[in-house]
């Protein structure tokens, strides 16, 4: 193996670049692993330690050293690239279906372009293009969707035809396909080169490089990075930033304070052959055959090919350590599909003569995402690993942005996908990720429709509801790592023909969810929302008070028993977070956010309220459940339960009030909705959860009360215009943006986070509109359906993307939700977008290449309001999440 | 008629069920790593029971097959009841006494067994609470009896099968006010039932047999070879010494009739077994059983009829023949299988073909390419074959389906035919149970780690 490599790492270059850290360590490559005496100590301290020599590190150790950081130190156990870094198939691939992964892999196809001209040091950078392949019609849906997308950044690509595929490559058979996506720009790179030049550009600038240094674990004081323990000493720094691909999440639990990462190894392997007698040329573009589940691309005058095989081989679960790597095992038997692929696609390659089978591990995350972002327990700590296969492509930008996050205190384009924040302790169970890499290593080749779901690591955190719904036909999803109802299937229903309801086109449930939403709108309906994140904040004088008033945008100081919808914001006015607070005594506060914040907004108020311990705040979660109630009848429901008048009189919207439902006590009872539909949301200290929802639902059947799902729910919130966190708001939008001004108050007579980035949008006007649309000319039994992420252009020019869709059952109609900017004819620039910008334009819809008509419109229909009860909350009652 | 290798596979695969032990994070603690079981029918219905359960107040494995004859009745009581009867007499006083406490106050019951049972494998709900009866009044004696002493399994295992096949004998004279169940307890006696059963704790193994049914244990050598050691006694005409104990047990005046035609009393072909009344109780007993019995039972004409040269019943015992084995790590795995397994294979074969399959590819020799000169199709064409060589196996994700692919499709070459694995299965329900019986197979798996830890 040792000789393939040589020529892998083009080793001439290695020693050809005099470079300062390279004399520090007087041994020659591929020399046997003996410890060599370090000529160089390792300083006391430093600003920055980089734990990890691969791509990431080096990138992050470049960024951040171009940005002007002067003191950083990067650690490596072995040698510089020699992890997976060194083992990857070098491909930089922009088809990324996550916007923020496309803009890092085209960022990283950039900097590699110019990067030996910088550095001098070769990369083997060469742009050959790349062609996806589809084998049926749904995966070319899925190309078209992603061309669309690529060609609104600029990035060139197009669809084309199996016989234009045999002119980019002779060597294709091209009988089963129906089309593909090529993709020119894409490029082909020398992995551990690229890491190399990265890492001499770094050292240039002053990044010292210490190899064969391993740390051992990194300290932790008061919720601090204080230092680097390793085995050639102590390094006291600020920020650490954990680059370690596999062992990171090993490395985050050696210290005593454990840093939950949570990614898991699996092999991967790919094939390497001798060159053809005809030798390929080093431009030809490289091949995806999703469907085929392999990947193709030249090498030296032969091929390089691997692929994500359906039954993945998890490994390193009980931790080892990297000596390991060099001896994992070619396994011809399980590369044997894969091998058979390959030669099914390009049948002349069968006198082929192989070189090696490349056993690489990589690691996969829970979600198919790298993980990116500070530790939530420990400032100071950063992490960027679990690439998930795509490393080389993300290496670049990834290492951008966390630079940027280390630097400026976020980075410069909206990573919630990729924050490590999204994760909590309970996706760190060992068991949870061998099983879910196994899921998630062939999914990188699977299909993805709309709405699917992880199968494996389910059913971890449930509602006492559970079995209840289970049985009463509800079909789950999860979100977090908590099961949620997606919709009823009613008795009788075809359960089987249900489950595989994954298409592009009108899925079967439709009708389904229509009679929920039917219900919801003329009875009352009961949503389980137990996996909402719930805090409690309170204090003995007024700190609580005080301290929510800083940092939440809307006025807090409301009449014991009122609730505000209200944004958490950033300095720059964006929403770290949307919720709902209800004040529960004149120095307590509940606090409602989406599912996902459970660990970012925990993190974001415990590094913003003041150290005292007067001010107590608790995640309350786990204590109740949330019964919605949806509906017209809700009223009459809740009323009878509790024999308390019920009307607006007396309970006006946005009130709570703490009640009586049947025998049990103490329900917290809020007059809101996250639909815009009257109703209630009832709290329900757990141990009560099986007797109130029975009550209920006994009293509720002369109101015609059922059981609904979260997809009615998302279509009754997305018809009334109602953003959502996560999924339509996000770091890098304010309320001014989405028309939810009435929720901040400038004059609330104190300052309050991002109060000033308000006052200047409101005097200067917004960037960006958060718009809802109709789709008008749409057939929604033969069309494709909207999802999320889909170009929108008006008078024919892209303004921007959809944030998410829902069919409306009451208009009859999708509706998109998105933001629309303003962008110059001429120059591209960002125009501060009006009112009548929005009104006086013709808009479209790109759904996977095709237009549709779409009406825009900056409010919702008044008439899918049935009651308006307090003046203020009157539009975008806004709050709602999914 | 001709059956795709899909619809050949739907046939086989309709009964497989596995069980794996479940692991935590690789240590496991359980010398059982799972069990693989299948059965196919050859009689309508299947005579063949199949059961497996864990023993959930001590420790242990309990797996069995039962085949029945003149109907599934015994087979199918056998199978809910004998676990159970094992358990209890496996249980220590003060567990009895709780467990009886708990009946007693109408307080939730210990569970004593967790079951693992294929969505075919049913209990019966009527009978259910008489057979709970008669189990508590089972333990209930063995608290009476306290005789203080640790329980050994062989004589737990014994005691268990001739308790059961004395509730069973006297459940049917008494009879039951409840027409259906006394119909049930009636059909249960007169059929009969052959029990093979497995219990491992640690490396302990113990095997109860009664009739022919067999164990066998799957060896590999240190050369890689597999091997076979059986674990039990078929009772049958074939087993001299069983010939000699039944012998023993008669005048000498029956000598030449005990025994004809390789048949007990000239009927049977089992020479130990559950049920079976007709050859256990007397003549009187019978005829004022069957007469006071209801009309079904009278219009049988099996039933009524008297075996032949019948002097000095019983001539039938349910009583089963312990073997005890310590478990070392070369002992892979058991086989417990109905006669209609062994009557198509060689112990032998069955050793071979389960192992290899259980080791599967794995133990192919990895292929790696070195220094030597392949090309892509050469490999391609390598690995294709390799897959064919262990095409079945990769067919089959249970053992047990694997074995019975074996028996009834093999040619004369030891290999499965397809073509005569179809017309194997596709025979008419009238014609099958000419060519093959009723196969019940259950395959478990050992880990050789926890073994060689002991």
């Amino acid at each position: 193996a040792a000789r393939m490599f040589l020529r892998l790492l083009s080793d001439i270059q290695w020693r050809a670049a005099h470079l300062k850290w390279r004399r520090m360590t007087s041994s020659q490559r591929n020399t046997s692993t003996t410890a060599e005496p370090h000529p160089v100590s390792l300083p006391a301290q430093a600003q920055v330690v980089i734990c990890g020599g691969g791509i990431m590190g080096t990138s992050v150790a470049y960024h951040l050293s171009k940005m002007g950081v002067k003191d950083i130190v990067l650690l490596e156990q072995g040698r510089l690239a020699a992890g997976t870094t060194r083992f990857c198939a070098g491909i930089v691939s922009t088809a990324r279906p996550v916007s923020i992964e496309l803009k890092m892999a085209h960022y990283s196809n950039k900097l590699y372009q110019q990067l030996e001209q910088e550095t001098g040091v070769q990369t083997g950078y060469m742009k050959t293009g790349s062609i996806s392949l589809a084998q049926t019609q749904d995966r070319l849906i899925s190309l078209k969707r992603i061309a669309s997308s690529l060609n609104v950044m600029g990035i060139p690509c197009e669809i084309i035809s199996p016989k234009e595929v045999l002119q980019f490559h002779p060597l294709i058979n091209i009988h089963d396909l129906v089309g593909a996506m090529y993709v020119p720009e894409d490029a082909l790179v020398s992995s551990a080169n690229v890491s190399l030049a990265l890492a001499t550009a770094a050292s240039r600038n002053g990044v010292q490089i210490h190899e064969r240094t391993c740390v051992s674990h990194v300290t932790i004081q008061k919720g601090r990075v204080t230092g680097v323990e390793t085995d050639r000493g102590r390094i006291q720094c600020e920020f650490f930033v954990n680059c370690a691909g596999q062992w990171a999440y090993e490395l985050g639990h050696s210290g005593e304070e454990p840093v939950h990462i949570p990614l898991h190894a699996c092999e991967h392997f790919y094939l390497l052959t001798h060159p053809l007698k005809e030798p390929l040329s080093s431009s030809l573009p490289t091949i995806v055959d999703p469907d085929g589940r392999i990947y193709i691309r030249n090498w030296q005058g032969g091929i390089l090919s691997g692929g994500f095989e359906k039954n993945p081989k998890p490994l390193f679960t009980e931790g080892r350590n990297q000596l390991e790597i060099q001896n994992l095992q070619e396994d011809w038997d399980h590369f044997g599909p894969l091998l058979g692929a390959l030669l099914r696609r390009m049948p002349g390659l069968e006198a082929l003569q192989i070189m090696q089978l490349v056993n690489c591990p990589e690691s996969f995350t829970p979600d198919m995402r790298c993980i990116m972002g500070e530790s939530p327990t420990a400032r100071g700590y950063f992490v960027l690993a679990g690439m998930n296969s795509a490393g080389i492509s993300y290496g670049g930008g990834a290492g951008k942005y966390l630079a940027e996050w280390i630097v400026n205190g976020y980075p410069s384009e909206n990573v919630w996908p990729l924050d490590l924040k999204r994760f909590g302790t309970l996706q760190s169970s060992r068991t949870f990720l061998r099983h879910r890499v196994m899921e998630v290593m062939p999914l990188m080749c699977d299909l993805k429709v709309p709405r699917w779901d992880f199968q494996t690591g389910r059913q971890l955190r449930t509602s006492p509801l559970y079995d209840r719904l289970d049985a009463q036909g509800a079909r789950w999803m999860e979100k977090h790592g908590f099961e949620r109802v997606k919709y009823f299937v009613p008795p009788g229903s075809d359960l089987l023909d249900l489950d595989h309801s994954k298409t592009f086109y009108k899925p079967d449930w439709f009708d389904i969810v229509g009679s929920e939403v039917k219900c919801c709108k003329e009875a009352v309906c009961v949503i389980d929302m137990s996996s909402f994140t719930k805090f409690e904040i309170s204090s003995t004088g007024d700190q609580a008070l005080e301290s929510l008033q800083y940092l939440f945008s809307n006025d807090l100081d409301v009449p014991v028993g009122h609730v505000v919808h209200t944004g958490m914001l950033n300095e720059k006015g964006g929403y770290e977070n949307d919720c709902s607070i209800a004040r529960l005594s004149k120095r307590s506060f509940f606090m409602i956010s989406p599912t996902d914040q459970q660990v970012h907004c925990w993190t974001w108020l415990k590094n913003r309220l003041p150290d005292d311990s007067n001010l107590v705040m608790e995640d309350v979660t786990w204590k109740y459940t949330a019964l919605n109630l949806i509906g017209p009848r809700a009223v009459d429901v809740l009323s009878e339960l509790s024999y308390a008048p019920m009307t607006a009189e007396h309970f006006p919207s946005l009130f709570c009030k703490e009640m009586s439902v049947g025998y049990a006590n103490g329900i917290r009872v809020m007059s809101i909705t996250h639909t815009g539909e009257p109703g209630f949301v009832l709290y329900i200290p757990i141990e009560y959860a099986l007797h109130v929802y029975n009550e209920v639902m006994n009293m509720g059947q002369k109101y015609g009360i059922r059981n609904a799902g979260y997809y009615a729910l998302r279509s009754l919130r997305i018809e009334k215009f109602f953003a959502f966190w996560g999924q339509d708001l996000d770091a890098f939008t304010t309320p001014m943006e989405c028309g939810r001004e009435f929720q901040v108050k400038l004059d609330k007579g104190m300052e309050f986070l991002g109060q000033e980035a308000l006052w200047e949008q409101k005097q200067n006007g917004v960037y960006k509109r958060f718009t809802m649309f109709i789709l008008e000319d749409h057939d929604t039994d033969m069309d494709l359906w909207p999802w999320w992420g889909e170009p929108i252009f008006r008078n024919g020019r892209y303004v921007g993307k959809t944030t998410s869709s829902a069919y409306s059952y009451t208009l009859e109609r999708h509706v998109c939700l998105g933001f629309v900017h303003h962008f110059d004819e001429k120059t591209g620039e960002e125009l501060v977008v009006t009112t009548d910008f929005i009104n006086q334009g013709e808009y479209e819809i790109d759904i996977a290449g095709q237009r549709f008509q779409a009406k825009a419109k900056l409010y919702p229909f008044s008439s899918l309001f049935t009651q308006r009860r307090r003046k203020d909350e009157v539009e975008l009652s806004g709050y709602q999440r999914e | 008629f001709y059956l795709t290798p899909s619809q050949v596979n739907s046939i086989l695969k309709a009964n497989e069920y596995s069980f794996k032990v479940p692991e935590f994070d690789g240590k496991n603690v359980s010398s059982v790593l799972g069990f693989d079981s299948n059965q196919l029918p050859a009689n309508a219905p299947i005579e063949d029971r199949r059961s497996a359960a864990t023993c959930l107040q001590t420790r242990g494995m309990l797996l069995g097959v039962f085949d029945g004859h003149a109907g599934c009745a015994c087979a199918q009581a056998v199978s809910e009841r004998l676990f159970y009867y094992i358990a209890v007499s496996l249980l220590p006083h003060e567990t009895l006494l709780e467990i009886e406490n708990a009946v007693e106050s109408g307080r939730a019951l210990l569970p004593i067994l967790q079951w693992h049972k294929h969505p075919n494998d049913y209990f019966s709900k009527e009978a259910s609470k008489l057979y709970f009866n008669s189990l508590r009044t089972y333990w209930q004696e063995l608290i009476d009896l306290n005789s203080g002493e640790t329980t050994d399994v062989r004589e737990a295992l014994i005691n268990a099968f001739k308790r059961l096949d004395n509730d069973i004998s006297l459940e049917a004279q008494v009879g039951d006010a409840n027409s259906f169940l006394n119909y049930l307890v009636l059909r249960v006696a007169f059929s009969g039932a052959t029990a093979c059963v497995a219990h491992v704790d640690g490396i302990d193994l113990h095997v109860a047999n009664t009739g022919d049914s067999r164990a066998m244990l799957g060896v590999q050598e240190e050369d890689g070879s597999w091997s076979a050691v059986n674990l039990s006694y078929d009772h049958n005409a074939q087993n001299e010494r069983e010939v000699e104990r039944v012998k023993m047990e008669h005048p000498k005046s029956e000598e030449k009739s005990l025994v004809k035609q390789d048949r007990l009393l000239g009927l049977l072909m089992p020479f130990r077994a559950f049920g079976d009344v007709k050859f256990k109780w007397s003549i009187e007993l019978q005829k004022r059983v069957i007469e006071s019995g209801p009309d079904q039972l009278n219009d049988n004409e099996y039933t009524k009829f008297i075996p032949p040269n019948y002097y000095t019943p019983p001539y039938l015992t349910a009583e089963p023949e312990v073997i005890h084995h310590r478990l070392r790590p070369q002992d892979k795995f058991l086989v417990l299988a109905t006669d209609g397994l062994w009557e198509t294979m060689h112990r032998q074969d069955v050793a071979r073909i389960v192992g290899e399959y259980l080791t599967g590819v794995h133990h192919q020799q990895p292929i790696a390419v070195g220094g030597y000169k392949v090309t892509l199709g050469q490999m391609h064409g390598l690995l294709t074959e390799r897959r064919a060589r262990i095409s079945s196996v990769f067919e089959d994700q249970n053992a047990a389906t694997h074995l019975i692919r074996h028996a009834v499709g093999n040619n004369e070459f030891g290999t499965v035919d397809h073509e005569r694995l179809s017309k194997m299965l596709s025979l008419p329900e009238e014609l099958a149970r000419m060519y093959r019986d009723d196969i019940t197979i259950i395959v478990v798996q050992f880990n050789s780690h926890v073994i060689g830890a002991y």
